[in-house]
């Protein structure tokens, strides 16, 4: 919000690289983020706001699975696909990119990492986000992680803490077309489509 | 059922109320601020009684900030269980809200900033003379109290013509809002099904199941609601200049200034009168709100995205709408500015209410997002118009065939001059408050 505003107006002083006149996605970019996750403290609702790197918005989480519940967790990848298939617009309003989950071993304890890319500030979205989450199917996947507040469903609060205090910020990230949102990749590839399409109905 | 005996009226009944006054008070010591409180009990209108009596020429509404609820006698433990932004409080999350720069709470006014601010005290009046008279009472009882003080008030008139209402801009005003479940009232044509009452009331179930987790005692949380005040002061001369600078004719003052809020003055939507207005459907409750953005106007050809009414309530093209629904109270104070006059430097402007069951959901939300997020609908330099912080480096895009019209700078035609959470306790709720003691208080109730 302000920071992106006021990076527009002083880019020389952009720490985070979305100023206009540094948005140039044909020069691959990286950046380097300090360990708090953020150049300079700016609080949201629910915590620190995240800045917007070359590689857009997103998160990462890493939390403990309780044990044996490793087949469940693995039993929600069919979910949300099938969901998907159903209704492929089901998650449209977060403006992702990309989804990864991962399962992974630390000594003998079985870890869940779920890292998301996006176009949209994270604790603008939290809510939404939770809700999607719910309508997907996704939620009920954290009830297999350690520390997960049980009483989630009437205490959404409870929900953002723990999403919040999982969240582990990259450190460098990366973009080949840095900035560039979903939505502008679409609408280039649309327009690439209806070219053809033209040059084809011209012959 | 809702219970509309315990419930205050003032998010449910709208009295016919043409005056108000707002009473900001600060507790010196709990008991006589519970004494303060007894004593004015009995005036506090209820959901139940308010509008049953054509008779009632005043309304009273009285609710408390964080600091006000411990000053009474409040304890810690159950402090604790309230939500932290409400603990915070608005001066405090300023910057969430994007109430930075000439909107931040260090040019606020009346005390609104200061922790000192403990309750307000809500008067609506059927007239300036019974607001006159309520208020010498009050004055009056305030005086008999010890340890109870008024830091600031202020004045509240509707403006004339009374026929409907609209605020300093000359906005036809309160056309979209939502109907609660379990009142009975029917939502007009467009204004989605009735929300359920936990999402502006805490004991009842909201849009997510719920009911959500209550703060405690239950006895004290259970009927309220969570009040965000603000007092935004309008900038008639320089909204007026500003029309005149975009448009030469009349007409196309008209246009400009529909195109900023979404509706022309007369409340005619752009999305169903896109190129001229129509004051006839402005005024029609049963056609003025039936309509959405997704399918007759996705890229803003009528109303632009950024306008005011697409922001504060983006209708079909947002998702979690029923979270996000919020009630409005509230007037507006201050002299009218004649049209043709100049400036004349007096404040005037809406000290408005936003009633809700989460501030961080539904209210900071809308100021964040909605209001502030220069970004939103991917506009990537714009605020709202009128509630978002301007400052001459934002713009305004006016989508248009064949090119669109960007109006660049901005200029602020609001500012906020003051804001506070309070939370608006049920009766049996401000019963209890009256009856903790100093020492024994919260416990066994």
């Amino acid at each position: 919000m302000a920071t992106q505003a006021r990076q527009q107006r002083e880019p020389a002083q952009s720490k985070t690289g979305t100023s206009a006149t540094e948005n140039d996605w044909t020069k691959p970019r990286a950046l380097a983020i300090p360990k708090e996750g953020y150049f300079k403290l700016e609080q949201g609702r629910y915590g620190p706001v995240y800045p917007k790197s070359p590689a857009c918005y997103g998160f990462t989480i890493i939390a403990k699975t309780k044990p044996g519940t490793e087949e469940v967790i693995r039993e929600y990848g069919k979910t949300i696909e099938k969901s998907l298939q159903g209704s492929p617009d089901l998650l449209a309003p977060l403006k992702l990119h990309y989804l990864r989950w991962v399962l992974f071993d630390i000594g003998k304890d079985k870890y869940f990492m779920y890292q998301g890319i996006f176009d949209t500030d994270f604790d603008k979205y939290t809510e939404d986000a939770i809700a999607l989450f719910a309508a997907a199917g996704v939620d009920t996947v954290f009830e297999n992680l350690e520390g997960f507040p049980e009483d989630w469903k009437t205490n959404p609060p409870a929900f953002v803490k723990f999403v919040r205090e999982h969240q582990c910020p990259s450190f460098l990230e990366y973009g080949e077309y840095p900035f560039v949102s979903a939505g502008e990749i679409k609408k280039a590839l649309k327009l690439k489509a209806a070219f053809s399409k033209m040059l084809d109905q011209m012959q | 059922m809702l219970e509309l005996d315990d419930i205050q009226h003032f998010l449910i009944a709208r009295p016919p109320a043409l005056a108000a006054r707002y009473e900001f008070l600060s507790f010196h010591n709990a008991e006589g601020a519970r004494t303060w409180l007894a004593g004015i009990l009995a005036k506090v209108g209820t959901a139940q009684t308010v509008g049953s009596s054509h008779l009632d020429s005043r309304w009273v509404t009285v609710a408390f900030t964080w600091n006000g609820l411990k000053a009474l006698g409040v304890d810690d433990a159950s402090l604790a269980t309230f939500p932290e932004e409400f603990h915070q409080g608005m001066a405090a999350r300023a910057n969430i809200l994007g109430a930075t720069g000439a909107n931040h709470p260090d040019h606020w006014i009346g005390g609104m900033a200061n922790p000192s601010l403990h309750a307000i005290v809500v008067l609506f009046a059927r007239n300036v003379e019974e607001r006159e008279r309520c208020t010498r009472e009050h004055q009056e009882y305030l005086s008999r109290c010890t340890g109870v003080e008024a830091l600031s008030s202020l004045d509240l008139e509707a403006l004339p013509p009374f026929g409907y209402p609209h605020e300093h801009f000359g906005y036809h005003d309160r056309l979209s809002q939502p109907v609660i479940e379990g009142t009975l009232v029917e939502p007009t044509p467009g204004s989605g099904p009735a929300i359920e009452a936990g999402e502006f009331f805490l004991g009842y179930p909201d849009e997510e199941g719920g009911p959500a987790a209550l703060p405690q005692p239950a006895i004290l949380s259970r009927n309220g609601s969570y009040l965000a005040y603000v007092r935004l002061e309008e900038h008639v001369g320089a909204f007026r200049d500003f029309l005149r600078q975009h448009g030469e004719t009349h007409e196309q003052q008209e246009l400009i200034a529909a195109k900023l809020m979404g509706r022309w003055r007369s409340g005619a939507p752009l999305v169903l009168a896109p190129d001229k207005d129509d004051p006839e459907l402005g005024a029609d409750l049963q056609h003025n709100n039936d309509f959405a953005y997704a399918e007759k106007d996705p890229y803003g050809y009528a109303c632009p995205l950024g306008s005011h009414i697409r922001r504060m309530n983006p209708r079909d093209t947002a998702t979690n709408m029923k979270r996000r629904k919020m009630i409005r109270r509230g007037g507006t104070y201050g002299p009218p500015l004649p049209e043709g006059a100049p400036e004349d430097g007096k404040e005037r402007g809406i000290a408005a209410f936003i009633g809700c069951a989460s501030l961080v959901r539904q209210f900071e939300f809308a100021m964040n997002v909605w209001a502030n997020d220069p970004n939103f609908h991917e506009l990537g330099n714009e605020r709202d118009p009128f509630v978002g912080t301007q400052d001459g480096t934002y713009d305004m895009t006016i989508p248009k065939r064949p090119i669109r019209k960007k109006i660049t700078a901005l200029p602020a035609f609001t500012t906020v001059r003051g804001g506070a959470y309070f939370f608006l306790p049920g009766i049996k709720a401000l019963r209890y408050l009256t009856a903790l003691t100093n020492k024994s208080h919260a416990q066994g109730a």
